[in-house]
């Protein structure tokens, strides 16, 4: 576009104006909060909390704070697993097949991003929680407890995170089109076959996103956990939820080492999801 | 860079290039007996997770007759507190749809050392975890702020962390419109004696129009339904600082089920509303293409 860069290249006073009002904007709602919190989290501004690399680690050795990250990081690695697995199950029928009320499903599944995750975990209690969900008493006779349990904090970070891999399988599923799987129907494979050999791996970088998009978002889920969960010490207290007891219970030094893992693993998850963009563009 | 737009595109389907399109993409079959049973399958978990807990919080709603759903949702403290939610909402929507505008205007038209910066800083908060993001806020401009600050429990507060965590919807759906917008129709502008403003005004805004109303909405619905930056900041105060999320959050500790799901299903409303408004723009924007 040669022709047109000197309409683009102008720079009149607003072009240099805006410039300069996206920067501060920016730099004061977002970038030097960030660094504050990286600063706090090595130099502690509490009476008595020692500073540097040490006590940072120190900190995270804390049992309760060592129960908090595991629990956080398997109730997120089977979120993942079942958002992955019927995530590209719902794409491939989405579209791949017709059937009465597709229209609908399609619509439907974006749904939970959208819903406030206080009313995810509020709708989770109503249905399933022991005392006064629908189906918590004949759950509670067959002995499964969800509500104030583990599979209660999958149910609610998989429902937040359901949209994630959806939503990036379908668009690639589109474009590369049916040619050859029907190419390798005709030549005798079955559909598992060609699902395996033909789809998949035209669909791996999509699916590998959505995977990474889905982990970052259920490691950092607050909202519907924060309801569905007891969220006590050693008691369901997830990641999140102990950087919120902590930071009320004057225990900020510690809030503030919980929060940097995590904004580290979301910086991990940016820079992953980078590399995949280029990798699946070349 | 339309890799790095790519990389944190919003919550919710961005903008029209992206939005499955009904019928496009290859060919459609019949169900086969195994796709049938994967479909079978697929719905039970959705219902399962999905369809029947949200039931449950509209018929808990309205579980004590409409009366007593409307008697809750108009009690003054509980109304004070969606009025707040609805006018910070509204108030940090228009904000965005000009800030973001911006913001993509100057990714893409403006060249400087330091754009890839602000690249990624426009990342951030999609990609923190809200508490986290309540605490970001608070390490500047808490209690013990080195500017001096303290936005604990005020409105301002709650209206800075929702302008945190939707600053990059409308940048991420506008700024890949505006990279494919053609030049020659500016120029064609340019060259009838149109001035800059004019041109932006006739010609550039039209066409992002859209971008900007699926940003928005995208914004609005997410300002609506904010919980996890907020918990930190807001100080939950009734009729001051107390907003819809939060007070849902404090019916269920107060064990009134049936006024936390009242508040709810607003919210579930609103939800719903914003993901077929947005349908329909793709569509729409899809017809035209």
């Amino acid at each position: 576009m040669p022709d047109t860069r000197h309409i683009r290249r102008q720079k009149g006073p607003v072009m240099i104006g805006m410039r300069v009002f996206v920067i501060l904007y920016l730099f004061f709602l977002i970038a030097w909060p960030v660094s504050e919190v990286v600063k706090r989290t090595f130099a502690p501004v509490e009476q008595g909390a020692e500073g540097g690399f040490g006590a940072f680690w120190e900190r995270l050795q804390d049992p309760a704070v060592q129960y908090a990250f595991s629990l956080t990081g398997t109730v997120a690695l089977w979120a993942v697993i079942i958002n992955t697995v019927f995530g590209v199950g719902i794409s491939l029928l989405l579209v791949r097949y017709r059937f009465p009320g597709r229209r609908v499903l399609s619509v439907l599944v974006d749904l939970p991003m959208s819903v406030s995750p206080v009313v995810v975990g509020l709708a989770l209690v109503l249905a399933y929680s022991s005392g006064s969900g629908w189906f918590g008493e004949r759950l509670e006779g067959a002995g499964i407890f969800i509500i104030a349990s583990t599979p209660g904090l999958i149910m609610a970070t998989a429902f937040v995170s359901l949209p994630l891999v959806i939503r990036e399988v379908v668009p690639t599923l589109q474009e590369i089109g049916t040619d050859s799987e029907m190419a390798a129907h005709s030549l005798g494979a079955g559909g598992w076959q060609t699902f395996r050999r033909i789809t998949l791996p035209s669909i791996k970088w999509a699916v590998v996103y959505g995977v990474v998009l889905s982990m970052a978002r259920s490691l950092g889920e607050f909202g519907a956990v924060k309801i569905v969960s007891r969220g006590a010490e050693f008691q369901g207290e997830t990641a999140t939820l102990l950087i919120q007891n902590r930071y009320n219970n004057f225990d900020e030094s510690v809030a503030y080492a919980a929060a940097f893992v995590l904004v580290m693993a979301s910086v991990l998850a940016l820079v992953v999801v980078s590399l995949i963009r280029k990798e699946d563009h070349s | 860079m339309t890799q790095a737009a790519a990389a944190a595109k919003p919550p919710v389907a961005p903008g029209p290039a992206k939005r499955r399109s009904q019928g496009g993409g290859g060919g459609l079959f019949a169900l086969t007996p195994t796709s049938g049973i994967g479909l079978g399958i697929c719905l039970l978990w959705f219902t399962i997770l999905v369809m029947l807990p949200l039931a449950a919080v509209t018929v808990a709603s309205v579980e004590g007759g409409l009366g007593s759903f409307w008697n809750t949702l108009t009690d003054a403290q509980t109304f004070a507190a969606l009025r707040l939610t609805v006018l910070e909402a509204a108030g940090v929507t228009v904000i965005n749809a000009v800030v973001g505008t911006v913001i993509a205007w100057v990714l893409v038209r403006d060249q400087f050392w330091g754009k890839r910066i602000i690249d990624v800083v426009i990342d951030i908060p999609f990609a923190l975890p809200t508490i986290v993001a309540g605490l970001v806020l608070l390490s500047l401009y808490g209690p013990q702020s080195p500017v001096g600050i303290n936005i604990v429990n005020t409105r301002t507060g709650i209206f800075m962390a929702l302008l945190f965590v939707t600053l990059p919807f409308v940048v991420r759906t506008v700024q890949p419109v505006l990279l494919e917008l053609e030049g020659d129709v500016e120029e064609a502008a340019a060259s009838l004696g149109a001035s800059r403003a004019t041109t932006f005004r006739r010609v550039i805004l039209p066409s992002l129009v859209p971008a900007i109303a699926a940003g928005s909405s995208l914004g609005f619905a997410r300002a609506i339904s904010e919980f996890g930056s907020l918990v930190l900041i807001s100080g939950n105060t009734p009729f001051k600082t107390e907003v819809a999320s939060l007070k849902i959050l404090k019916f269920l500790e107060g064990d009134n089920q049936a006024g936390a799901a009242a508040v709810a299903v607003l919210l579930l409303l609103v939800a719903v509303v914003v993901i077929v408004a947005l349908d329909l723009i793709s569509r729409r924007a899809a017809r035209r293409a």
